[in-house]
């Protein structure tokens, strides 16, 4: 049986019926159509699927939609504003941070989020703060490259 | 190196801006009306016959659209090598490793696919199952495949010069072995496809894939269709590393499930399935004997490997055989001896992966290097630029070195690093390490026998001048291949990055064998740059034409065309120009020059479409032995690299502090990418070296099929990396460019082990470095020293 429920997604209110089973990146990505939120891995492993809810960064694999009832949701689609794109968007394009592109989305999600919190972080927490989001591609040389860029 | 406008330099990827902002397309959000989801029964044993497949509950499941077995599937061999191809769809007689394929199912939703799966009855009659090397091979065991006897996929005997008498005339022999783990691509992006059959009887596959090439000949091989109606399609792929270089089950099925339901199907695998059908790096164990002269001299390699290749053959013969040809180089060795056996077991294939073969080789015998050079009281550094091959070098089984920065590699990380200041000064528990690498540029083979173009390209000019479109089947997997090919286009045309567009991964585009082997920079390369040369060709024969100025006497620079003797009259065309744009504000271009935009689009007037077409194929390489095929490559990139770390010889955790890497890529054409390439390798390499491995229990079952405990790199495991970009002009690579993606994978393990032993004195000899392997080995070290 659906439950209804609302929420807000990347500042538009949503009102969505979804099973109690349902999880927070399927409901993005298959009802919603925000694929920009990617799915590594179901488990909370990778951190491929990572967006803000009520101001943290959460695995939305790990999240029931249900849970996310009545919370503020940002996913990677969220971020480029009328001004254009968010500066961490734009350091991860300047600084070569993205290849395969795949966890590029959480990533720049989970950094996001810690500059909302800390402006000016250190490498190590940088480094910790992205922790969670496993990259096989870049060695995370200019992801780090590029958050710090920001930060400055 | 030559003056160049636009490649040599760091660019932005033509793809950042879509993966940034979460609009690039990867197949997994692609949906289409109708389709349906698919979901694979896989076997729950290692090695069963199969007696009976009872699929009647599951197809009268409501929401169930097909159900299909080998029984509607058909038992079409296919594999990778046309010389082993050993699998079906699906299974029809035995089953031969937990999750090997037996049935599909097509339904309305997953739920209901995964619920008719259930449904499916399969009697099995287990047999002995075999996981190991020494079980497949003794005698007596059950054949896992009729037709190779022992479970020997392949095996290689290859010996150059004569290594025995070489043995003779050293100072110094010395035998040791070396062995890894099963180590998985750990791609983010599971595989995942969508099928599509159309009422006009064409198919169309959106996969995520290393080669539309190599996926759309096995559909169409093993579906019995027309190949000219598989059309094979590349969305953005988030990554590959070698597994999603060849086609794979799900692909078929979803294929065989969209023409029998004539809707679209779309698959995926979940991580575990990942874990199961991904060909990633095989297990080697390797034995060598290396015999050198008292001044550091190498003069023979007598070395022997044993490949647990799991229950299919996959890449296998070419892993087998990479295995050994690859120790060829970096250094002059005129005598190699090389046996190597590729076993089938009970567990899932393995396959190829970054540094295909050849990395578990080179990390145990850069270690044994190191020891030899220790013996001797020789640096370390010095051992390896006495042996190192130089450009021009012909290796002792047929390799051409064309290009070769060896010594630039190996001065670069030395002097980048600090080596003489740090190595053997270092306070105990402070390590410093190094090794070098050698790797193809592309396979100077395809893995079907042909004699195809390995690569084909399409320039077409915008019909309303001034900007050009390339198209390719070549494969944009996240290592920049996109945004390379736009470089190379822009600057072969004269024209700027931003006037140019790609569209790749699309059989419709022509032939290109794909991402894998290190191919695309310099194959796909070469018809790139050839395509547009001819597009520019094109137009300057136009302008000759119509300004009466010889096609020699002019060129395009930066969107502008070059008189270089002098500049005609050229308002005649600026007027034609302009009147093609009545009503727009266009301005054609300075006034003192003719632009591209005009010249392009008095070009199209004059013929219509400009299409410039290009292809490549590499010349005849390699030697008439047996085997001579792997291992040859129209280029060799080659590098080295200094690793210093920390161990805790409390604890025997390893923690990597710097990374120094060079590699000699030839000419860069995006130097940012080159970096990624290197960093992203040595990332891998770190993976593998301390804490990577696919772990089965005693029935075959993997126990840690996900990322959580299959451990890689995350940020907080990697250091520093300092990539040094080594240029040489390879003349058989466009603009000179040649490979990065692999060999730059090459040094970092060995480089690790030998800082380990710089730092606490223990050499380990087998992947990974764990912990309890570094203290274990650190134990027994003082327990022997006690006992002297």
């Amino acid at each position: 049986m659906a439950k209804l429920i609302h929420l807000r997604i990347n500042d538009t209110e949503y009102d969505v019926a979804v099973p109690p089973n349902e999880t927070l990146v399927d409901m993005l990505r298959y009802r919603l159509g925000l694929t920009g939120t990617k799915k590594g891995c179901g488990l909370g492993d990778c951190g491929s699927c990572t967006v803000i809810m009520d101001g943290n960064a959460v695995n939305s694999c790990l999240v029931l939609a249900v849970q996310a009832d009545g919370s503020q949701i940002t996913t990677a689609e969220g971020l480029e504003t009328d001004e254009g794109l968010h500066p961490v968007q734009k350091a991860f394009i300047e600084h070569g941070a993205v290849q395969c592109g795949f966890c590029t989305s959480g990533m720049i999600v989970s950094a996001k989020n810690l500059l909302d919190k800390n402006l000016n972080p250190t490498e190590a927490e940088i480094r910790t703060a992205l922790s969670g989001n496993l990259c096989r591609c870049t060695g995370y040389q200019k992801i780090v490259e590029a958050v710090q860029s920001v930060g400055k | 190196m030559g003056d160049f406008d636009v490649i040599n330099k760091g660019a932005p990827r033509v793809d950042a801006y879509a993966k940034a902002t979460g609009r690039a397309i990867y197949v997994d959000d692609m949906k289409m009306p109708g389709m349906l989801y698919g979901a694979m029964l896989q076997s729950p044993l290692a090695h069963a016959l199969i007696r009976n497949i009872d699929t009647s509950a599951a197809a009268r499941l409501a929401g169930v659209k097909a159900v299909v077995t080998a029984k509607e599937a058909g038992t079409a061999k296919w594999g990778v090598s046309p010389a082993r191809y050993d699998e079906t769809v699906f299974c029809h007689d035995k089953v031969r490793h937990i999750g090997d394929n037996v049935a599909a199912v097509a339904a309305v939703d997953l739920e209901t696919a995964m619920q008719a799966l259930s449904l499916i009855k399969v009697d099995y009659e287990e047999l002995p199952v075999l996981l190991t090397i020494e079980e497949a091979m003794a005698e007596g065991a059950p054949l896992i495949h009729e037709e190779y006897p022992r479970n020997i996929t392949a095996e290689v005997h290859q010996e150059f010069g004569d290594v025995q008498a070489a043995f003779k005339q050293c100072d110094l022999i010395k035998t040791t072995s070396f062995v890894n783990k099963r180590q998985d691509g750990a791609f983010l992006e599971p595989q995942g496809c969508l099928a599509h059959y159309d009422h006009f009887g064409n198919l169309t596959l959106y996969s995520s894939t290393q080669s539309v090439h190599y996926v759309q000949r096995t559909v169409a091989m093993v579906l019995g269709m027309p190949i000219g109606r598989v059309r094979v399609v590349k969305p953005y792929v988030g990554a590959g590393f070698g597994p999603k270089a060849a086609a794979n089950h799900l692909e078929l099925a979803a294929c065989l499930l969209s023409i029998r339901t004539a809707k679209p199907v779309k698959m995926n695998f979940e991580r575990e399935q990942v874990f199961m059908h991904s060909r990633g790096r095989h297990q080697f164990f390797h034995k060598f004997t290396t015999g050198v002269k008292k001044d550091g001299t190498i003069l023979a390699l007598d070395h022997e490997c044993y490949l647990n290749g799991g229950a299919y053959s996959s890449f296998g013969i070419a892993t087998v055989y990479y295995a050994g040809s690859l120790l060829g180089g970096p250094y002059k060795l005129a005598n190699m001896k090389y046996d190597g056996y590729r076993i089938y077991t009970n567990l899932p294939a393995c396959g190829a992966q970054r540094g295909h073969g050849g990395v578990a080789a080179r990390a145990g015998w850069e270690q044994q290097l190191d020891m030899i050079a220790e013996e001797l009281g020789i640096d370390p550094v010095e051992l390896r630029l006495k042996n190192m091959l130089i450009a021009g070098d012909v290796t002792c089984n047929d390799l051409n070195t064309s290009s070769f920065g060896m010594k630039e590699c190996i001065e670069a990380v030395r002097d980048g690093s600090g080596w003489n200041t740090k190595k053997g000064k270092l306070p105990r528990g402070k390590g410093i390490g190094m090794a070098c690498g050698f790797f193809v540029s592309g396979a100077g083979y395809p893995i079907y026998r042909s004699d195809t173009f390995h690569g084909t390209a399409t320039v077409k000019l915008s019909e309303d001048g001034g900007s050009a479109l390339v198209m390719s089947a070549s494969c944009e997997i996240g290592q920049g291949s996109d945004t390379t090919f736009c470089m190379i286009a822009a600057e072969a045309l004269g024209i700027t990055l931003e006037s140019v567009r790609i569209q790749s991964g699309d059989t419709d585009f022509g032939v290109d064998l794909g991402a894998y082997s290190s191919r695309q920079t310099l194959m796909t390369g070469h018809a790139v740059k050839e395509a547009a040369e001819d597009a520019k060709r094109q137009v300057l024969e136009v302008l000759s034409e119509k300004l009466n100025v010889p096609v020699q006497d002019m060129d395009i620079k930066k969107g502008a065309i070059v008189f270089k003797r002098g500049k005609p009259d050229i308002s005649y065309l600026r007027t034609a120009y302009i009147k093609e744009h009545r009503g727009w504000t266009d301005n054609p271009g300075s006034e003192n020059e003719l632009s591209f935009r005009e010249a392009s689009r008095i070009a199209f007037l004059s013929r219509g479409t400009i299409v410039g077409t290009g292809k490549y194929k590499p010349p005849e390489l390699g030697g008439k032995f047996k085997g001579a095929a792997v291992g040859t490559s129209p280029a060799y990139g080659c590098s080295a690299q200094v690793v210093e770390l920390s161990v805790d010889e409390d604890t025997g955790k390893i923690t990597v502090e710097k990374m120094t890497d060079a590699h000699d890529c030839g000419l860069a054409i995006n130097r940012t990418s080159v970096e990624a390439q290197m960093q992203g390798s040595l990332s891998m390499g770190l993976g593998e070296a301390l804490f990577e491995e696919v772990k089965f229990d005693k029935q075959g079952r993997l126990i840690n099929a996900d990322l959580g405990e299959y451990k890689i790199p995350s940020a907080l495991d990697m250091p520093p990396v300092k990539a040094i970009i080594v240029e040489s002009n390879e003349p058989a690579g466009p603009f000179g460019a040649k490979e990065v993606g692999e060999g730059a994978i090459m040094p970092t393990i060995p480089a690790i082990l030998n800082a380990v032993y710089d730092a606490v004195g223990v050499r380990i000899f087998e992947l990974p470095m764990t912990p309890e392997r570094v203290y274990k080995a650190i134990r027994e070290k003082k327990e022997k020293n006690k006992g002297n």
